[in-house]
């Protein structure tokens, strides 16, 4: 008897490990410092199993005391006496069996509270590299549905596993002590209907595939014409639509019925074996008793034993499939943990104090994978100065960033800053050096002065965040709100994308880095917000060393340096008047603009 | 549940009567249970009668099983053919929603609808017909069964059902507000993991993993301690479960014990001792029955908010319905007459008085700020909302008197945000009602004066090439431009760009749009932009302000007479290249 279980679909395929074993040592070393717990849970399971047999035994003698008084004389004083160490029995029996789930439940819970922490920690340790080359969606649900499972599923599988095998071995030796005959009917009368199951069982998950790859086909299908629905109707596409949906249905129906029916079956089989075997074991109980050979009380405790035998055979065949699926979710778990790390930099201890913003590239070489996209890139900014990167979309423009802030480290070459090689510095020392404003208004929940102050260093004063928040031209929309900075943004925050922009910005300023990373990007930002926004970038960049992914003409023209790039590299740099002189691709990007000015 | 139709219920019916058969057999087996116990205890035992008894046991055993399979497979057919209705119901619903209905529902709720609302719905409907109905008939039939028996016995079963019911009842009290609260918790830790995810440049560059980690402490703290509490608590219901079990048998044979030595020796004694094991597993299945009543009912409240999210959209009618068709002489013509629109349970209206008119092969471009209108304007014309005063004309006709798809083939329309289905870039571009009509030349065109030539043909498979669903194996400029390709594969009197060039690089915008003023002349276009420079050549420029229009003209008109646009223009431009 589980409890409510929470957003599961049907039943599932079980998704299979890849190494079973390892994944369970691993899992258990994991949680090593469980272990004494796990121990006591284990044995409580064991003595509560065991208690649980003992209880037909007795009851068996209680039923041949009270038979005695059919046609005799009954002993009361030795029946209640019987019952007595019954309930005493059942009690500890249950306690036991509370205390042991208690346990369990609580391990699997702290289990899942660690892995959370630790794949937490992890991403923070990882390198970009790794998320650039993986979506989203799948460290999330690790985050979620592998440790879910490991949460629910363990305890579960381990009490079940270990109750399971005492009871079914704790049966049978019970069994043939009582009566070997007797036991050899009941084995053989169950394990003769669990052999039919199987096979059903067996041949029914190939449809649980089946009906879990038709319910992604038809989530798929709704989702895409549900969010293209604007797309679908203005071409007409209803028709085709509903054709390709009609048939995913169908499938999905035959899949869903097949399977649902498959898995009710699994009950009344399950019934008719316990009362099978119930039946034999009254038949041969019988023939033996009018022999003599067996008491009454036998038969009744056999009626009992074939229930506690053909119980535990169904409850492995489950234990077996959460096992399997905590496995491929701990393997899953273990696998994102094992990551590669970022190399550990603590003893680099290089730091620049008072920040010039010199910053040299001497012969930069970089690719993100064997393919090579720049190829000695050198340049020398003098402190102040503004760089522009341009480029059509989709040229590379972020790669510059990532060298930059060290997110990816350069293949040959150095980037040195006030001489200092950025190698020599540890990552979060190079990242205190520059702030940054992406065109991705990157803005979490919580409120505007948490999104603002973010993990500045300094206490930030009420006067010095209105002192920013006026730069940015967002000071008159907060006084508009009415906890001012402490509104808290939700997920969709009710900002427009300007203002999202702006508290960028804001945020940027705040943390007052020597150097600069900007991305002017206002895309969906109306004209007249856009003007804001330039004059706080513009602001932003005053005495500071930028680099500005440029769209805006003023700064292109007006930056000391243009870098060009086309296909991820650097294919001119110079400044304006000297790419326009040299008639290049920047000159023909420039022109293609204007074309009708000229 | 008004969905089944009549053959399922039908179905239903037999249904019922199958499991009373099946409860008619399965209460028999006691009887020959206690049959074999009393000849057991008979002074000469008939063996002959023993295996009558038993045989019939198993009979009733296999036939029981027969039924229950039977009961599955009906019921199986009938969650899956009901879920299979509603779905196809559901979809077909959506499909004729206009903007303000998806936007009222959101797309994201709207297809959970459809996939995990009916998933719950055919299981509760499914365990339903198996248990729902099993239990109670059970129930009252094993009691009618025991009912003046003996008292005694009845009494502790009685206690029995009680002590389960009520310890379920307290736990569920305790725990399923706390299951409700695990929920939210895990959508909380889950949004603080994608902040981090989607912000991870941010979080570096700021050096705020410290900051990050914290936060997340502080979720999965509190998610693990409401799953601890929660999941401690329901630890309790098995070995209560457990106790009750073994407690009745226990009970009913202590008391039998009583009872048999009060009676004296005799057959009366006997009969007493054949009821007592009887009333044990009618004792049995009368617990367990009330014990699946309660688990139905928990489940049940799910699948009933979830019947309810379905039903909602079912009896939904969209706002927007085909008109009774029109015959139209002139192509080309778009026109405004006076036009206000109010979004669907706004306050105000979101355009005023919009008059404008673009003639065959003109250009007409609306330029404004955000929030200004501009994408409404547009959005008014194949009828994804309806103006709420004056009249949108194509081609002359009141776009209300069109049949939808009618009115639509007349479109050419690309959105803001490039949208792709899964398939072959082929498929993409060739899409909709008239995809059939179009050759492989039409389609290679398209991509040509879309500017996706270069690309498409880097390819792997070319025009056949895959797109993913999404389209997530294309950049963001590569998408937008099949979406032009796809207008253009489509050959309609009329473009609609919803500001779609801005997700391209000038240059491409550049050439993109001499191509199509070259091959698609005698083509009516409707531009929203924000680059000045994508719509300056417009024969018409439209200026939104605040839902109304702010001026109409040439771009050298508008500079001279309209401060709006010359505001906008100077942001973009500097005065030399304006020409002031």
């Amino acid at each position: 008897m589980s409890g409510p279980r929470h957003g599961r679909g049907p039943r599932m395929p079980t998704e299979k490990a890849n190494d079973f074993g390892k994944a369970w040592g691993r899992l258990f070393g994991y949680m090593h410092r469980y272990r004494i717990a796990i121990a006591a849970a284990v044995v409580m399971a064991c003595i509560g199993t065991v208690l649980t047999l003992l209880g037909p035994n007795m009851l068996s003698d209680m039923t041949d005391l009270i038979q005695e008084g059919i046609f005799g004389t009954m002993d009361l004083e030795a029946v209640v006496s019987i019952a007595l160490t019954l309930v005493v029995i059942y009690a500890t029996s249950s306690i036991l069996t509370f205390l042991q789930q208690y346990i369990m439940t609580t391990v699997s819970q702290r289990t899942a509270y660690s892995f959370r922490r630790d794949i937490s920690g992890k991403i923070n340790r990882l390198p970009l590299r790794y998320f650039d080359s993986s979506t989203t969606g799948d460290v999330m649900s690790r985050v979620t549905n592998d440790v879910d499972t490991v949460g629910q599923s363990m305890n579960q599988s381990i009490s079940t596993l270990v109750t399971s095998v005492t009871l079914l071995f704790g049966s049978i030796i019970m069994m043939i002590w009582t009566n070997w005959v007797m036991a050899a009917t009941a084995i053989l009368s169950s394990l003769l209907g669990f052999v039919f199951v199987f096979i059903v069982m067996s041949r029914s998950q190939k449809y649980f595939t089946r009906q879990q790859k038709d319910l992604g086909r038809m989530n798929g299908h709704v989702e895409e014409i549900y969010t293209g629905q604007k797309i679908m109707k203005a071409y007409g596409g209803e028709d085709s639509a509903r054709k390709e949906f009609d048939g995913i249905n169908d499938d999905l129906f035959r899949s869903n019925f097949m399977s649902q029916f498959l898995s009710g079956m699994m009950q009344p089989f399950m019934n008719f074996i316990g009362n099978f075997g119930y039946v034999m074991v009254c038949i041969v109980g019988a023939v033996m008793y009018v022999g003599g050979s067996i008491s009454f009380g036998t038969i009744v405790a056999f009626m009992v034993y074939v229930r506690l035998f053909t119980q535990p055979l169904t409850q492995l065949a489950q234990a077996f499939s959460s096992m399997q699926s905590v496995a491929a979710s701990a393997e899953r778990i273990f696998a994102f943990l094992d990551e590669r790390e970022m190399e550990d930099e603590s003893e680099k201890n290089v730091r620049i104090d008072d920040v010039k913003g010199h910053v040299e590239c001497k012969d930069v070489h970089f690719g993100y994978g064997d393919r090579e996209i720049i190829h000695g890139f050198s340049a020398d900014i003098q402190p102040g100065q503004k760089v522009a990167i341009v480029g059509p979309t989709g040229a590379g423009k972020t790669t510059m960033v990532n060298l930059l802030m060290r997110f990816y480290d350069v293949k040959s070459g150095d980037i040195l800053i006030d001489g200092v090689s950025v190698n020599r510095m540890r990552r979060e020392d190079v990242h205190d050096l520059f702030c940054m404003v992406l065109q991705d208004t990157w803005l979490f929940e919580g409120t505007i002065r948490e999104n603002i102050v973010y993990n500045s260093r300094e206490t930030v004063t009420d006067e010095r965040l209105d002192e920013v928040c006026r730069a940015v031209g967002l000071h008159h929309f907060i006084e508009t709100l009415p906890n001012g900075y402490d509104t808290v943004l939700g997920d969709n925050a009710t900002l427009s994308a300007g203002q999202r922009q702006q508290i960028t910005i804001a945020r940027a300023m705040v943390d007052g880095s020597p150097l600069l990373i900007l991305d002017e990007a206002t895309s969906s930002v109306d004209t007249m917000t856009e003007k804001v926004i330039q004059d706080a970038m513009d602001r932003l960049t005053e005495g500071r060393t930028s680099f500005v992914i440029a769209h805006r003409l003023s700064t292109i023209r007006n930056s000391d340096l243009i870098l060009v790039m086309r296909d991820g590299n650097i294919v001119e740099q110079g400044t304006h008047d000297e790419l326009l002189e040299k008639g290049g691709f920047y000159a023909d990007l420039y022109n293609s603009q204007f074309e009708d000015m000229e | 549940m008004r969905y089944l139709r009549k053959k399922d219920w039908c179905l239903v019916g037999v249904c019922i009567l199958m499991v009373v058969a099946m409860v008619y057999l399965e209460l028999e087996i006691p009887g020959y249970m206690s049959g074999i116990t009393t000849q057991l205890n008979m002074p000469e035992t008939d063996m002959d009668a023993i295996y009558h008894d038993g045989g019939m046991m198993i009979l009733c055993a296999f036939g029981s099983l027969v039924i229950s399979i039977g009961i599955g497979f009906i019921a199986a057919y009938i969650a899956a053919s009901l879920a299979k209705t509603l779905r196809g119901l559901q979809y077909g619903k959506v499909q004729s929603f206009s903007s303000a209905e998806m936007n009222r529902f959101s797309t994201a709720s709207l297809i959970t609808r459809s996939t995990n609302d009916i998933t719950q719905i055919q299981m509760a409907t499914a365990m339903g017909l198996m248990i729902f109905i099993r239990a109670p008939i059970m129930a009252v039939w094993a009691v009618a069964k025991i009912a003046g028996k003996n008292w005694e016995w009845s009494m502790a079963t009685a206690v029995a059902v009680i002590v389960v019911l009520t310890t379920i009842g307290i736990l569920m009290v305790y725990v399923l507000p706390r299951f409700r609260r695990i929920q939210g918790l895990t959508d909380n830790i889950n949004r603080v993991t994608r902040e981090n995810l989607t912000g991870i440049r941010v979080v570096r560059a700021y050096n705020a993993e410290d900051y990050q980690e914290e936060k997340f402490g502080r979720a999965n703290d509190e998610l693990t301690d409401t799953n601890l509490s929660a999941n401690r608590a329901m630890t309790v219901m098995f070995p209560v479960m457990l106790l009750v079990m073994n407690g009745i048998t226990l009970a009913i044979y202590w008391i039998g014990a009583i009872l048999i030595k009060d009676a004296g020796a005799g057959l009366d004694a006997l009969n007493l001792f054949s009821d007592m094991v009887v009333f044990t597993s009618y004792a049995m299945q009368i617990i367990m029955s009330f014990v699946m009543m309660v688990m139905i009912l928990m489940i049940l409240p799910r699948a009933m908010v979830a019947s309810k999210r379905v039903q909602e959209v079912i009896d939904t009618e969209p706002s927007i319905t085909d008109g009774d068709g029109a015959e139209t002489s002139s192509t080309g013509i778009v026109e405004f007459r006076d036009v206000s629109f109010r979004y669907p349970g706004a306050n105000g209206d979101v355009l005023h008085n919009i008059s404008f008119k673009a003639e065959k092969g003109e250009t007409v471009a609306f330029i404004g700020a955000t929030g200004s209108g501009k994408s409404t304007i547009v959005d008014l014309i194949p009828r994804f909302y309806d103006a709420t005063g004056g009249q949108v004309l194509v081609d002359g006709v009141d776009v209300r008197e069109f049949g939808l798809k009618d009115l639509r083939s007349r479109i050419g329309y690309v959105p803001q945000k490039a949208f792709m289905f899964m398939g072959t870039v082929g498929s993409n571009v060739n899409y909709g009602d008239t995809a059939d009509s179009r050759t492989v030349e039409d389609v290679r065109r398209a991509i040509d004066i879309a500017q996706a030539t270069e690309f498409v043909s880097s390819m792997e498979n070319g025009v056949d090439g895959e797109v993913s669903q999404g389209g997530t194996n294309l950049s963001g400029g590569q998408k937008q431009r099949l979406s032009i390709a796809r207008a253009v594969c489509r050959k309609p009197e009329i473009y609609i760009f919803d500001d779609t060039f801005s997700a391209l690089d000038y240059r491409t915008d550049r050439t993109l749009r001499r191509r199509l003023r070259e091959e698609t002349a005698g083509t009516t276009t409707l531009i929203v932009a924000q680059r000045i420079g994508t719509i300056m050549d417009a024969d018409r420029i439209v200026v939104i302000k605040d839902g109304a229009v702010a001026g109409i003209g040439r771009h050298e008109e508008l500079l001279r007479s309209c401060q709006e646009y010359l505001d906008i223009a100077r942001s973009q431009m500097s005065e030399r290249e304006l020409g002031l």
